[in-house]
């Protein structure tokens, strides 16, 4: 068999196993009898995703999710990167900063949460900047082994050619560290949804994370397996898209 | 003539907790325009730390290096490994120095690929460096430190990564190639064979710190081919170098 028919086989498998989940669960729902506030089945949860999209209830919080989602991930993936070609580039700086990075690393974002959102609103500001803390630590260790990682001698070629220092930073530093940096953004894409989720179920009045805490009050459970389905759908599309770049821009 | 290059009193110390490493001591010398000179000498005797002062990458500690029309010259480098950039394809490689320099972009294709079928990789344009084998890597390495037309061709044991064949074949290729473009050549190697095949001088460096024991002319017939290897004249400053080297 050739590589290729033996990676669209194992792809279909994974789909087919993947598809073999749901009448298992249907299954599961009818021998145990538990009520739909509990565990209702695919049909149901079938349903109810038709009756939000109908309404456009669905759609709008999708997208209010998705906007704090790519903006905090921007925000994030800017402000890291930036910082962490500034350590790479200098010990004393890493030195001073080391410490706070590594105790930010220790607080968990979910606990200061609800600070922020006092801080800042239950708009969508704290959702941004909550997504933006827990993507910065990631993509910050990435971008300093990425920018380390490029070659003494690449230096000393660029600077034999008198390469002014953007030259150096735009044909050296960045292609040399993308792989790496693509490789933060990939953890950084799917812990954004995370962050956005967090600061939703925080305190909201829009949102997947406010149609989940709204389904769980109402013991529309229905609703909160909607809300749970199109989270993973929005980061797996996330971690596509990631990679989608991997693939235009590695070649190597 | 006057010299392209004068060193006077060169040093350099690497900073350490020991009072510094001196890497090189006091060098001393000229070198001709479109001279191909060698530096020969054991490792550890600052060969790269010197192209890299000449390069213009590292200041030296003492002493100067100065240059024909007192500017720092155009310098194309050729690097121990190929040292290509592995996401950029042959042709993009060998381009760089022109895009650095912002030259036109056609104009800088058409020198690319005038460079790359030089030395023999026509047809390769497009592949990445992970396709090919060291010798075409450093061919391309050697067409990348060509293509902007340099004052000064550094080479830093260019050869050392090849096999014996290989090298052997690079060398006859460099020799054509450097009678063709007439380039003021500092190559720094370990190889005996290697110098006295392409330099028109030889200068022998000694251990750390690095000073020069013997400057040697080689007054070999030009053009060089594999026959001048087995010459007794050959033999001769083959073993006077020898003898030079600790």
């Amino acid at each position: 068999m050739n590589p290729k028919t033996l990676r669209s086989l194992s792809r279909g498998l994974s789909l087919a196993s993947l598809l073999l989940a749901i009448p298992l669960w249907a299954l599961i729902v009818r021998l145990s009898g538990l009520p739909k506030f509990i565990l209702p089945s695919p049909a149901d949860v079938w349903t109810r995703f038709l009756v939000a999209l109908q309404d456009g209830s669905l759609l709008r919080h999708t997208a209010f999710t998705l906007t704090e989602i790519l903006l905090g991930l921007f925000v994030g993936v800017c402000f890291s990167t930036v910082v962490g070609y500034a350590l790479a580039k200098s010990r004393a700086l890493e030195t001073v900063f080391a410490p706070y990075l590594i105790a930010s690393q220790a607080i968990p974002v979910v606990a200061i949460a609800p600070l922020l959102v006092i801080w800042l609103g239950n708009g969508i500001l704290s959702k941004v900047i909550i997504c933006s803390l827990i993507v910065f630590f990631p993509v910050l260790v990435n971008t300093i082994i990425g920018v380390r990682a490029v070659s003494q001698s690449l230096y000393d070629l660029m600077n034999s050619l008198r390469a002014s220092r953007w030259q150096i930073l735009f044909k050296l530093e960045l292609p040399a560290s993308l792989p790496v940096l693509l490789g933060g953004l990939r953890i950084g894409a799917t812990l954004s949804v995370i962050g956005a989720i967090i600061g939703e179920l925080v305190g909201a009045q829009r949102g997947l994370g406010f149609l989940l805490q709204l389904g769980n009050f109402q013991y529309d459970t229905s609703m909160v397996f909607v809300a749970v389905f199109m989270l993973i759908a929005l980061a797996l599309s996330l971690y596509g898209a990631v990679a989608l770049l991997e693939k235009i821009f590695i070649k190597t | 003539m006057p010299p392209f290059l004068s060193v006077r009193n060169l040093s350099l110390v690497y900073p350490d907790n020991n009072g510094g490493l001196r890497a090189l001591d006091d060098l001393s010398f000229e070198i001709r325009p479109r001279e191909f000179v060698c530096f020969l000498g054991p490792s550890g005797s600052g060969k790269t730390t010197f192209l890299r002062l000449l390069a213009g990458i590292l200041s030296p500690s003492a002493g100067e290096v100065n240059f024909a029309d007192s500017r720092q010259p155009k310098v194309g480098m050729v690097f121990q490994q190929a040292n290509l950039m592995p996401w950029r394809n042959v042709l993009q490689n060998v381009i760089l120095p022109l895009e650095l320099e912002g030259a036109d972009k056609n104009e800088a294709r058409v020198k690319a690929r005038e460079m790359i079928e030089l030395v023999g990789l026509k047809g390769f344009e497009d592949s990445l460096p992970r396709d090919l084998s060291g010798g075409m890597a450093q061919r391309v390495g050697i067409a990348r430190a060509l293509v902007h037309d340099p004052d000064l061709l550094l080479l830093d044991e260019p050869f050392a990564s090849l096999d014996a064949l290989t090298r052997e074949r690079m060398w006859t290729e460099l020799s054509n190639i450097w009678q063709a473009q007439q380039k003021t050549v500092v190559m720094v190697t370990h190889s005996i064979n290697e110098s006295l095949f392409l330099a028109d001088r030889v200068l022998v460096l000694t251990q750390r710190p690095g000073r020069i024991k013997l400057d040697l002319n080689v007054d070999l017939p030009r053009p060089r081919n594999d026959d001048v290897r087995y010459t007794s004249h050959f033999g001769k400053l083959a073993k006077e170098l020898r003898g030079a080297i600790e």
